[in-house]
Formats: C-alpha cells, sequence, structure tokens
C-alpha cells in the first residue's frame, strides 16, 4: 500500500519573503531623480575674443552674494522674472530696446521672426546654490512657456507632446541661449 | 433528513494562510522591480532646491554623481563643518573630480560615452564658488552634460 506523501509545512514561507521584503525595502531607494539639465560649453584655454553682441540682444542677470537679482540695471524680485525673460526672449511688440528679430525659414512653420536673444548670467561666488537654482529655474521655465505657446498655436499640443522634428523646429525658434560668465568674487566668501 | 446540520460542536474554521507568501512575494517583486539600490553611503548633507520646471534623468546607469554639502554630524569633527565634496564613499577635493570623471567614462561602452550626464546633487546652502570651480572642471574634463538634482515643487516662492 502506497504511503500517502505528507504535505510540507508552507507556513514559514511568509516569514522568509517577509524577511527578503524587509531586506530589499532597507536597502533600495524609490526616489526618481529630477533636475534641471544643462550643457556646458567646451572649455578653451586661451578666451578667444567673441564677436562683439548689440546691447538691445542682451539680458543681463546678476545674483550677488546676497542672494540680490538684478536684471537690466534693476533690482528685481525673482517673481518678476520669468515674465522679464519671456517678454525679453519673444519682444512680441517688436520694441527697439528688446532683442532684433531676423526672419527665417522653418521646417513646418515657414517664415518666422527669430529673435537674436542672449541671456547672459553672472553670479557671485557668494551666491548660494538654491537662489542660483531659482534663477535658472526662471529663466528655464520662461523658455519652456514660449516653446509651449508656440507649438500650442502652431499644432495645438504642448511641446513635451511634439516628436522630435517638430520639436527640432520650436527650438529653432527659441533655442536656450542662456550663457554664463565666469563669477565675481566681490562678497569674499 | 435535515436541511440544517445540528452540530453542536461548531468551531471557527481556521483560517488559511496558505496565499499570505504569495502576497508578500507580489510585494517583494513590486519593490524589487521599481526601485533601485542605494549606491553610496551618504557622507554629506543634501537638501536638494526645489524648481518647478525640473525632469527626470534616464538611463541611471549613463549618471555618474556628485555629493557637495556639509560633513555628516560624526564626520565633522575630522572634516569640519565647511561644505565638501564627496565622490563615490570618498570625501575628495577639487582635483580628484578630473580623475574620476575619467573611470566612470571608461566604465560605459564607447556608444554611451557621449551620453553621460553628471548629476550634482548640491545643498542649496552651499555657495557658488565651489560649484563654478567643480563645473569648470568637468568642462576640463569635457563631461558637458549636467544635471542640477532639485525636487519638483509647485511653486518656488
Amino acid at each position: 500500500m502506497a504511503r500517502e506523501i505528507q504535505e510540507i509545512n508552507a507556513g514559514s514561507m511568509a516569514d522568509i519573503a517577509f524577511l527578503l521584503l524587509i531586506f530589499f525595502l532597507i536597502t533600495t531607494t524609490m526616489d526618481v531623480d529630477s533636475g534641471i539639465t544643462r550643457k556646458l560649453p567646451p572649455y578653451e584655454k586661451d578666451i578667444t575674443k567673441t564677436p562683439p553682441i548689440k546691447e538691445r540682444n542682451v539680458l543681463v542677470v546678476l545674483v550677488n552674494s546676497r542672494d540680490e537679482l538684478m536684471v537690466e540695471n534693476e533690482l528685481m524680485d525673482i517673481s518678476r522674472l520669468r515674465e522679464t525673460a519671456k517678454e525679453f526672449i519673444a519682444n512680441p511688440k517688436d520694441l527697439p530696446n528688446l532683442p532684433e528679430k531676423k526672419v527665417e525659414n522653418v521646417k513646418y512653420i515657414g517664415e518666422y521672426p527669430i529673435s537674436k536673444q542672449v541671456i547672459s548670467l553672472r553670479n557671485d561666488r557668494g551666491t548660494t546654490y538654491g537662489m542660483y537654482i531659482k534663477v535658472q529655474n526662471e529663466l528655464t521655465a520662461a523658455y519652456n512657456e514660449l516653446r509651449d505657446e508656440l507649438s500650442k498655436q502652431y499644432f495645438g499640443v504642448k511641446f513635451d507632446k511634439l516628436d522630435e522634428d517638430h520639436q527640432n523646429a520650436i527650438l529653432q525658434i527659441y533655442p536656450n541661449h542662456i550663457s554664463e560668465a565666469e563669477p565675481k568674487n566681490v562678497g569674499g566668501q | 433528513m435535515g436541511k440544517f446540520r445540528n452540530s453542536s460542536k461548531k468551531s471557527f474554521p481556521k483560517l488559511s494562510t496558505a496565499s499570505l507568501p504569495d502576497i508578500v512575494f507580489m510585494l517583494l517583486f513590486f519593490f524589487m522591480v521599481t526601485t533601485t539600490m542605494r549606491e553610496v553611503s551618504m557622507k554629506v548633507q543634501i537638501k536638494t532646491p526645489g524648481a518647478t520646471e525640473v525632469k527626470k534623468l534616464e538611463k541611471k546607469s549613463l549618471v555618474s554623481y556628485i555629493y557637495i554639502g556639509r560633513p555628516m554630524k560624526n564626520y565633522q569633527k575630522i572634516f569640519g563643518k565647511e561644505p565638501r565634496i564627496q565622490l563615490n564613499d570618498k570625501f575628495a577635493t577639487i582635483d580628484d573630480i578630473r580623475d574620476y570623471i575619467t573611470s566612470e567614462r571608461d566604465k560605459l561602452a564607447e556608444a554611451d560615452r557621449p551620453a553621460m550626464t553628471t548629476s550634482l546633487k548640491v545643498d542649496e546652502s552651499v555657495r557658488m564658488g565651489l560649484v563654478t570651480d567643480i563645473k569648470q572642471e568637468l568642462r576640463k574634463a569635457s563631461a558637458l552634460k549636467i544635471n542640477y538634482s532639485a525636487r519638483k515643487m509647485k511653486s518656488i516662492y
């Protein structure tokens, strides 16, 4: 007579699984890395003279060691930077003191006046990193909002939703032109 | 023949725990898939600044990290309270950055090297002088794609 196979006690299986679970919970992280992406300019040993840029095409943004913001020789609160940058980049009313424009042919969009904007950002060595990121964030936000607006106007969707070719067309009109100058050491940090 | 069994010794039925391991394993697999291994033990305190325009970093294998912040309490006796750089598991100086980038780049496959990104995890109270020096070193090492690590926030004001 065949003996009946005894059932294996699986009661401790749960304990083992819990043990593994807790191990993984402790050793792993769940946080997704996010941040503001930037591309640094390549290093050059001897600084070549850059061709002069007309003053109206440059937005000078300065941050001092006390985290105060100055835009075009005017003290400014950080909350106004985004609007100022947007108006500077797009120059919607073709004001003479804001960037000049050059009509270029853009794929999918056609002839479009592209502004020759450059944002020059300079901070002090004593500026805190938190403030620096705030300024970077506002400038990025200005570009992003303008791209979204343009994208909605021409393609009906937000910039993120476009495919690469259409994104490049928009980037041709609103490219990131943030130039960072070597910081000055005035605050003495 | 009664429809209802008239049992006098009615005891509470034993709850079957046979499916408990399955549930726990399911949780386990969920966590194994969604999380990544902690790679370094932090030796500096970092509270990254908040920003609204953050983008997710993709392809974590192509990212190398530079941490900058004040040393943790238990290291402050040796390393002081001034912000320090941490690369991998060790405290480092500005001069170590180029070697670090080179070794990180060597780890990657040839095709992936141009896509290498350096993530700067910097405490918000750190002064820009140190950060600028590091950026300059990164430029010299031609690690030009960088990412300022920041938390996603609704508003920064």
